[in-house]
Parts: structure tokens; C-alpha cells; sequence
């Protein structure tokens, strides 16, 4: 700011102080390392030590076998560059699931803490270091384990679904899913290098503000969230124009399966909300690098407008969590009973009022923030009345179970156990909606259990169970039973073992987001909590126990008919198991929501010859290079390390632009390719029928 | 996908007119000109009146955009792009008109005597 | 199965495969303009943010210059000429584009971007006076809010002219080719899009700024 400006601000002015400084001196080291030193690598603390050795030992391990087994260039041809939706909704399967490996030791570190730390006691971590764990679990559990869970099911199953052989822009849903990868790269990258946010899974001003979290941890936090949500959104994108333009011919939307209907109303969310993200951290990321004043205490800021803003996304985000899933629950409970879904209209019309009304409800999650009774009536009222249509798809639930001929498989375990979990979620929702309740609840361990409730009850469980009944469509064999129902009973009691004493606490008064305690009498429900996380842990265990097991049992458990559950309603179990790279030989026609259900009904027979080129769009590595300039720039922003910013912004919009001059990115798949796939499928069909 | 062999046979683009353009401009600069004339020569008197007025020009001359420039109907992509254009107005005029009044209740109820100063 | 039923599949299923498939190739319709114009709807909703936190922080003068101190409404006025003509000019490349003639549409494309280029050089000029004066965007919760604002539509401006600049290059080496043609078309939706979010930036916080209290 040069001086004698009429309008000056008579005091010095602090928040100028980063960027002030940079041009104090010129000083080649920091413009090139900014403020990344020694010192920012966290050498002093040996929990983070022995845990840095353990990642660089697997690490180089899994290199070190990478490279014995030579996959490289496989991965990198068949998987890393791959514009097929079915490989990259794998990968992001891949990515929820190392994740969620990361997302649980924090939770069970901090389970730990609470478990222990009473009285004299401080417990093993210290508060800078708890309070970084809570900011990364209720990140990483969100938006590296949560969103790439629901990104890849959508990925997988809707083309599939649908009757496409791709999504409207297979080129952007690489980009999509690698720009995911850089968000949860430098959410990992701040374990080693410098620290994560100290602030909470939102980050709240003015305590994210410069002033108080002047560390490198609130930057992390801000780079990782938006490069995540730009994939996010550009794929929101890809799938609302997949799902309106590329139905198979026949398929109106009240024929679309409830999964493509879910997909629609969350990718519609997505497109509608994301942006507000973008928009409140790009503002938070200005108040702490340019020093302006959304959200500071003075000059006009206003702290309380971030908290507004950012529910306003971070409500609709729960369901776009939850919706999808809803969807799997439909397609499973259908399966499973021999029965078409009950209701479907009504599922269909709940799920709409559900992503409207998902607009009107953000500010229960605020009540106490203190706009008063009108306000908070409105949202108390809007938030009730939500749990209506999602009462209903119970019900629908419930009458489609009502007099089938129920197998009680692995998926429809965790889908029973879900609709348990998910009203006692429900139930504790609506008391919170309650405003003069949640005066007494917020903030409280009572919240704290209501939302594990659902998210787990609903997103984790309904993972499960999509990934237990969709896995012989991915990979042409079933999972292993045993180790699956021993996933889901550890899982499912150790749910109720780890948050019905939160319940309890909450009650009595117990806030979140304390690592010690004074009154001992709290202990011995932190200690049963802590039993339920470590019983949780062997719920992770059973299943990638089940994932090797099922490996290596594949030939037992193959699926050679492409309708391994016998019962399959919907297109995706017409194609083989796993299904050719081109989904279907012959565009299917659709003429009931149930469609492969139909096909069989009416003796449906495939056809053997006729076959076609197939028209298909090219690998490329562009999503690659651009998310890995991406995560170099957020770096770079991190640290300040402005000349490494600015040249690898300059290359990403070069790269950018230079893509857009290729213009020959599609193949045709020969018609001697495709009938020589598919005279192997009938020789298969005929050997096992 | 991205095609170029057959895409001719399924895509159409908008079709414009030089009339739609122009009937499209005479309107915007109309639409234009009036609420700048009644701020800069201080037509009416009352602020808040003159407020009303030149949001009602603003939201006419979106609409004409919308019409002539961007040539928004209800048959273009099957419906599919007013659909979503009336979503987004719903969602924008919520997060906008909510804001506002979430906050400012909260102002009213927490900072009682700084609205004075607000104005100010 | 009834006698009925199996009458009914020897007639539509069994005997006729076409029911269920359609033979040969099938053409996917093409959603890029569908999916850029839902892109601008996700874009709508970051300005939204903006416009609520510029009608929030709005009045937080915070002891520096209001609205009516700093707007200098002829310049507002000549802006929004610029980018009105702007509009007008994409508008006739369009027309020419329609008729198959590349060297018109380049050549009002080329007009086009000179505005939007003019647009962008009076808003910096405007920038740059208010910040040389002490009312930069650190000043207070308003100037925050407006720069931010004015800024992000100025941002766009900015890349439409990047995207402008590029598709003149692939113009010249492709000609009005189909792909060409609807690129042509989104960014016409882009920079009408632009001029609707200008209309509310003029109205709301320009016009509506100026307005004694």
C-alpha cells in the first residue's frame, strides 16, 4: 500500500505482515522454498517418526514389488490413463479404501487419548497433535473416504446402468478422479511436512484466520479441499449430462433403476453446491494470504458469514453422501426379496423432495449462533419435515422385504443393518432439529454420535453393501461369505459399543474435540467406546481379509454368467462379469424399469452375430499430468514458495490449453474384435448354463 | 464422447437471427440507460424506491439475455437447460435472500448497537 | 408359465431380439453444450456466494470510503457499454459462423475480445485508483466484498479472452470444422453468461451503492 492514500487506515495494519515480508528482502532461498525449512518437518515428535518409517518402508515395499513384478507400464496403460469409467470408479474404490485406512488410525488414536487421558493422566498425544487429528479424520473421512467411495460406485454402475459404454466426458472423469488424488495427496503430504489444520473438519474463522492459525496447517487444508472439489464438481458435471443424454433409447426417466435416480439427484447436488465451497475457501484463502476481511474480528469482517456459507454447501454435501447410497439400498432390498421394488414412484419423488429440501436446512446445523426464534423456527420446521420422505423409503423398504422370498446374503446384512442404525440416526436428528434441544445438545459428544449414526449407518454400511454386490460384476468373481458376515458383525456391533456412550456423554454435558478430563467418573464409557473402535478395527480387518481370501478362492467363486446373484433387476447384470471393455455389443432398448428382470421373463435371447465397430474414446494422460501440476501449485501455495507457484500455474494453463488441440481422441474397436469377444462369452455362457 | 465422425447427425446447435440479435441489443441498452439515468440525475427521490425500480430493470434485462442472447426456451436440450436455469435462479435467490436474513437477524439479536454504526 | 405367456414370448422375446437391443450402431446424442451451460449454472452459484457477502459485508465501512465516495458511475457507464457491445459483436460472429464464413467470425471475434479487452483495462484503471488511494480490498469488509466481486467477474472476463485467443488459433488451423463450431458456441454462452452476472454487479452494487442511505 503506498503511503498518503486518502482512505488509509491510520494503524499498521498486521494481516499484511505475509505478504509484506516477501518483498522486505530479496532472498533467493525463500523465493524458492518459501517458508518450508528443517524445521518444518516434524523429526522431534516420534509418533509421527515411527509412522513416517512405517509409510516409507510399505511404500518402498510395494514399490520395490511394483517394479519386481514389472506392472508399471500395465498400470500406466490399462489403469492410470484409462478414460474407462468402469477402471476409474475402481480406483477411486482403491483410494476411499487406503483412506479410510488413514481416517481410522486417526479415530482410533483419538479414542485412545480419551480413553486414557483423566486426571493426572495426560494421555499420549498432545493437543497441537489432537487437535490435527480430529481435523484430518472428519476431513479424510468425508472427502477422501466418503466422496471417492460414492464418486466410484456412480462411476462403476450408472453407464452400466444406463446402457452407455461411457460417461458423457471420459476425458474429464480421469481429470476428476486424479485431481481427487492430489486433494488426499497433500492432505497426506502435511503428516510429514509441516502439520494439518488445528481448527476442526470445517474450519471455522476466526480461529482458521491468520491470526490465530498463522502455521501452514489451514493452508493445507484449504489447497487439498478445493483441488478436490474442482474434480468433484467437473464430475457432478459429467454424470448429470450422462445420466440426461446417454439413457439407452427406452429408458424414460421414470425407467431409470433407483441407483441412476439417486446418482442423478446427488451429481445435481454436486453442481449446485460445490461452488459455494469454492467460493467461501477461496475467500478464507484471501483473508489469510492478502490480508482482506471476510471473516476477521475487525475492519467489517464477519466470521459468522463463513459458518452461514459454508453449510449452505456442507448441508446438501450430507446428501450427497447419503443419496447414492439410498439407491444401492433399493437396488440390494429388490435383489435380495425376489421382488420388484415397492413403491418406486414414491422412492423417486422422496428423493427429489429430499434434494430440494436439502437447500432449506442449513442453518440447524448453527442454531446457537443466534438469529433468533424466527429463523431458527423456519430451519427447526424445514429440517422435520425432511425426515419425511425419508420415512417413506423405510416403508418402501420394509413392504418390499414384506412377504419376499429374502436370501439373506452379505449385502442384505448390511442393509438390514442399516435401516436399524440409520432411524436411530434419524430419530436423534430430528430431536436435534428440536432448536430448544440443540441448544443444550450442540457442540455436545450427543451431535458427535447422531452424525456417526447416519454416516455410518448409511454411507459406511451401504459401501459395503454395494461393494460386496456389485464386486462380481468388477472383477468376474463373488466375495467370500465368511469373512464378509464377519465384517459385518464386527462392524455393526462395534458401531453400537463405540457411540451409544457418546450418546450417554453428550447428555450429561461432555463437549467434542477435548483430548483430557477432570471428573473420572466419564471414564468408563470412553473405555467402552474405545472397545467398539477396536472391534470397528476388526470389521476393517475381515474385509480386506475377505479381499485376499476372495482372491485366491476366485475360481471357486467365478461368475460365469454375468448374473451372479440369480436375481438381477437391472441392465448392468445382462453384460458378462467383468464386462468388456465396450459394456454392451448392441445398445440396449429399455422398456421397464426392471430391464434385464423383463429380458429374462420374455426369454431373451443374445444375439451371436451382426456385430459392429464400437466407437470409443482414447486414453490419455493429460488428467495425469494436470492434477500432478495441480498438487505441485497447492504445494507451492502452501509454502509460499511463490516462483514454483507461478511456473507451475503457467504450465497447467499451458498444458491446458494445448490439450485442447488434440482432436483426435477416439478409436473404433474393430467388428472382428467385438465378435471375437463375444463368441467367447457364448462359448462360456454354453459350457456353464 | 467426443466425436467428429457422427456427431453431425445428432447435435444441433441454437439457431440465431440478426433480428433476435438486434431486437436483443435495442432492449439491453433501453433497459440499460433507464436505471442509470435514474441514479445519475436523481429521478426519484426516495432510495429505497429507486432501488426497487432499477432491480425490476435488472432482472427485465436478464430476462431479455437470457432470450435473445443465450437463447433460453423450453424446447432447447429437451427442456433440460431451462430446467436447470429455473433450479439455479430457485437455489441462487435462496442463497442470497438466506443470507441475508439469517444474518441479518443474527445482527440484530447479537450486535444490537452496531447497526447503527453499520449504516453509517 | 401360462400357456398366454408363452405365446407372448415366441411373438415379442425369444423370436425378435430388436425388442431389446437396437441392431447396428447408435448414435449417443452430444451433451458438451449441454454440460458447459450446467457448468454455468455451478458458475451462477459462486457469484451467488459473492452477491450474498457483498449484501452482507456490504455496509461495513469500517470508518473508510463508502459506496457513494468511490463508484464513479461514468465509468461504470462506459464498462457497460463496452461489454454490451461485446455482446452484439459475438453475436454477429455467431451469424457468420452460421453462414460458413471463418474469416467474419474471426473477424468479430476478433472485435469481441478488443472490447472485453477494453472492459478489462477500465476496470483496472478503476483497481488500481481506488488501491493508490488507500481503499484497496484490505481497507474494509466492503471493499473486501467488492473487489472480490467486481474481481471474480473481472477473473472470467479474463479467461473468456484467454479462451478467445486460443480458439482464434484453432479457427485458423482447423477452419469451421463441427468441434470448432461448437466451441464457438460455448464460448458464446460463457460471454453472454458474463454480461447477465454484469448486469447484477452494475445494478447491485454500483447503482444500489451510490444510493444515499
Amino acid at each position: 500500500m503506498p503511503p498518503g492514500g486518502k482512505y488509509d487506515i491510520p494503524i499498521h495494519h498486521a494481516l499484511w505482515a505475509p505478504v509484506a515480508k516477501m518483498s522486505d528482502h530479496f532472498d533467493l532461498t525463500k523465493l524458492i522454498f518459501g517458508r518450508l525449512t528443517w524445521e518444518a518437518i516434524p523429526y522431534h515428535e516420534p509418533i509421527l517418526v515411527a509412522t513416517f518409517i512405517a509409510v516409507a518402508l510399505g511404500g518402498i515395499a510395494l514399490l520395490g514389488a511394483l517394479t519386481y513384478f514389472r506392472v508399471w507400464g500395465y498400470l500406466w496403460k490399462e489403469w492410470f490413463t484409462s478414460i474407462d469409467h468402469k477402471k476409474i470408479g475402481v480406483m477411486y474404490m482403491v483410494l476411499g479404501i487406503v483412506m479410510l485406512l488413514r481416517g481410522f488410525s486417526d479415530a482410533i488414536m483419538m479414542r485412545i487419548q480419551q480413553a486414557i487421558a483423566f486426571g493426572d493422566n495426560a494421555g499420549y498425544l498432545p493437543p497441537h497433535h489432537y487437535d490435527q487429528i480430529f481435523t484430518a479424520h472428519g476431513v479424510i473421512m468425508i472427502f477422501f473416504v466418503a466422496m471417492p467411495f460414492v464418486v466410484g460406485l456412480m462411476n462403476f454402475v450408472v453407464p452400466l446402468q444406463i446402457g452407455a459404454r461411457d460417461v458423457a466426458f471420459p476425458f474429464l472423469n480421469n481429470f476428476s478422479y486424479w485431481m481427487t488424488v492430489a486433494g488426499a495427496v497433500l492432505t497426506m503430504i502435511s503428516l510429514f511436512v509441516g502439520e494439518f489444520a488445528k481448527t476442526g473438519w470445517l474450519a471455522y474463522p476466526p480461529l482458521s484466520g491468520i491470526m490465530q492459525s498463522p502455521d501452514v496447517g489451514v493452508d493445507y487444508y484449504i489447497w487439498a479441499l478445493q483441488i478436490a472439489g474442482v474434480g468433484t464438481l467437473l464430475s457432478g458435471v459429467n454424470f448429470t449430462v450422462t445420466i440426461i443424454k446417454m439413457r439407452a433409447p427406452g429408458m424414460s426417466l421414470m425407467k431409470m433403476p433407483v441407483f441412476t435416480w439417486t446418482a442423478l439427484c446427488t451429481n445435481i447436488l454436486i453442481v449446485a453446491a460445490f461452488p459455494i465451497l469454492t467460493a467461501v475457501l477461496a475467500m478464507l484463502t484471501l483473508d489469510r494470504y492478502l490480508g482482506t476481511h471476510f471473516f476477521t474480528n475487525d475492519l467489517g469482517g464477519n466470521a459468522m458469514m463463513y459458518i452461514n456459507l459454508i453449510w449452505i454447501w456442507g448441508h446438501p454435501e450430507v446428501y450427497i453422501l447419503i443419496l447414492p447410497l439410498f439407491g444401492v439400498f433399493s437396488e440390494i432390498v429388490a435383489t435380495y426379496s425376489g421382488k420388484r421394488l415397492f413403491g418406486y414412484t414414491s422412492m423417486v419423488y422422496a428423493t427429489v423432495v429430499i434434494t430440494v429440501l436439502s437447500y432449506l436446512v442449513w442453518l440447524h446445523h448453527f442454531f446457537t449462533m443466534g438469529s433468533g426464534a424466527s429463523v431458527n423456527s423456519f430451519f427447526g420446521i424445514t429440517t422435520m419435515i425432511i425426515s419425511i420422505p425419508t420415512g417413506a423409503k423405510i416403508f418402501n423398504w420394509l413392504f418390499t422385504m414384506y412377504r419376499g422370498r429374502i436370501k439373506f446374503e452379505v449385502p442384505m446384512l448390511w442393509t438390514v443393518g442399516f435401516m436399524i442404525t440409520f432411524v436411530i440416526g434419524g430419530m436423534t436428528g430430528v430431536l436435534l432439529a428440536v432448536p430448544p434441544a440443540d441448544f443444550v445438545l450442540h457442540n455436545s459428544l450427543f451431535l458427535i454420535a447422531h452424525f456417526h449414526n447416519v454416516i455410518i449407518g448409511g454411507v459406511v454400511f451401504g459401501v459395503f453393501a454395494a461393494i460386496t454386490y456389485w464386486y462380481p460384476k468388477v472383477f468376474g468373481y463373488k466375495l467370500d461369505p465368511f469373512w464378509g458376515k464377519c465384517s459385518f458383525w464386527f462392524w455393526c456391533i462395534g458401531f453400537y459399543f463405540a457411540f451409544m456412550p457418546l450418546y450417554v456423554l453428550g447428555l450429561m454435558g461432555v463437549t467434542r474435540r477435548i483430548n483430557h478430563f477432570d471428573d473420572p467418573s466419564l471414564q468408563i464409557w470412553f473405555i467402552v467406546a474405545a472397545f467398539g473402535a477396536f472391534l470397528i478395527a476388526l470389521g476393517i480387518a475381515s474385509f480386506l481379509i475377505q479381499l485376499v481370501v476372495s482372491y485366491r478362492k476366485r475360481d471357486q467363486n467365478r461368475d460365469l454368467t454375468g448374473d451372479p446373484w440369480g436375481n438381477g433387476r437391472t441392465l448392468e447384470w445382462s453384460t458378462s462379469s467383468p464386462p468388456p471393455q465396450y459394456n454392451y455389443a448392441f445398445t440396449p432398448r429399455i422398456h421397464d424399469t426392471d430391464s434385464w428382470w423383463q429380458m429374462k421373463q420374455e426369454g431373451f435371447k443374445r444375439p451371436e452375430s451382426g456385430f459392429v465397430a464400437i466407437h470409443m474414446p482414447k486414453n490419455t494422460m493429460a488428467g495425469m499430468l494436470l492434477a500432478g501440476l495441480c498438487t505441485a501449485f497447492g504445494f507451492a501455495m502452501i509454502w509460499h514458495m511463490w516462483l514454483i507457484a507461478g511456473v507451475s500455474f503457467a504450465t497447467m494453463l499451458i498444458s491446458a490449453i494445448v490439450h485442447t488441440f488434440n482432436y483426435d481422441r477416439d478409436y473404433y474397436i474393430p467388428a472382428e474384435e467385438v465378435e471375437r469377444v463375444e463368441s467367447e462369452r457364448t462359448r462360456v455362457l454354453a459350457n456353464n448354463v | 464422447m467426443s466425436d467428429h465422425h457422427d456427431d453431425h447427425h445428432n447435435e444441433e446447435f441454437p439457431h440465431s437471427s440478426f433480428r433476435g440479435y438486434m431486437i436483443g441489443f435495442v432492449l439491453s441498452v433501453i433497459l440499460t440507460v433507464i436505471p442509470f439515468w435514474l441514479v445519475m440525475a436523481n429521478v426519484i427521490s426516495s432510495s429505497a424506491a429507486t432501488a426497487v425500480v432499477i432491480l425490476g430493470f435488472a432482472v427485465v434485462q436478464i430476462v431479455v439475455h437470457m432470450v435473445y442472447f443465450l437463447h433460453m426456451n423450453f424446447q432447447s436440450q429437451g427442456g433440460w437447460n431451462m430446467l436447470s436455469l429455473i433450479f439455479t435462479s430457485i437455489l441462487v435467490l435462496i442463497t442470497i435472500f438466506g443470507s441475508l436474513w439469517v444474518m441479518y437477524h443474527m445482527n440484530v439479536n447479537m450486535m444490537p448497537s452496531m447497526m447503527g454504526d453499520m449504516q453509517g | 408359465m401360462s400357456d398366454t405367456t408363452v405365446t407372448a414370448n415366441t411373438n415379442q422375446g425369444a423370436a425378435e431380439p430388436s425388442r431389446f437391443l437396437v441392431p447396428g450402431e447408435y448414435h449417443v446424442p452430444q451433451g458438451t453444450l449441454l454440460g458447459f451451460w450446467i457448468y454455468l449454472m455451478s458458475d451462477c452459484l459462486i457469484f451467488a456466494s459473492l452477491f450474498a457477502t457483498y449484501g452482507v459485508l456490504g455496509r461495513n465501512y469500517a470508518g473508510g470510503p463508502s459506496g457513494a465516495d468511490i463508484f464513479e458511475l461514468p465509468l461504470v457507464a462506459l464498462n457497460t457499454t463496452f461489454l454490451l457491445i461485446s455482446s452484439i459483436t459475438y453475436g454477429f460472429a455467431v451469424l457468420q459462423m452460421q453462414q460458413n464464413k471463418l474469416r467474419g467470425t474471426m473477424l468479430w471475434l476478433v472485435i469481441t475480445g478488443l472490447f472485453g479487452a477494453a472492459f478489462i483495462g477500465v476496470e483496472l484503471y478503476e483497481f488500481i485508483g481506488l488501491i493508490n488511494e488507500g481503499a484497496g480490498p484490505q481497507r474494509s469488509g466492503f471493499l473486501t466484498a467488492f473487489f472480490s466481486l467486481v474481481g471474480t467477474h473481472g477473473l472470467h472476463v479474463t479467461f473468456g479472452l484467454v479462451w478467445m485467443v486460443t480458439l482464434l488459433l484453432q479457427l485458423k488451423k482447423h477452419g469451421l470444422i463441427h468441434e470448432n463450431k461448437r466451441r464457438v458456441f460455448c464460448l458464446s454462452m460463457f460471454w453472454h453468461f458474463l454480461d447477465v452476472v454484469w448486469i447484477g454487479v452494475f445494478t447491485f452494487v454500483y447503482l444500489m451503492g451510490v444510493l444515499p442511505a
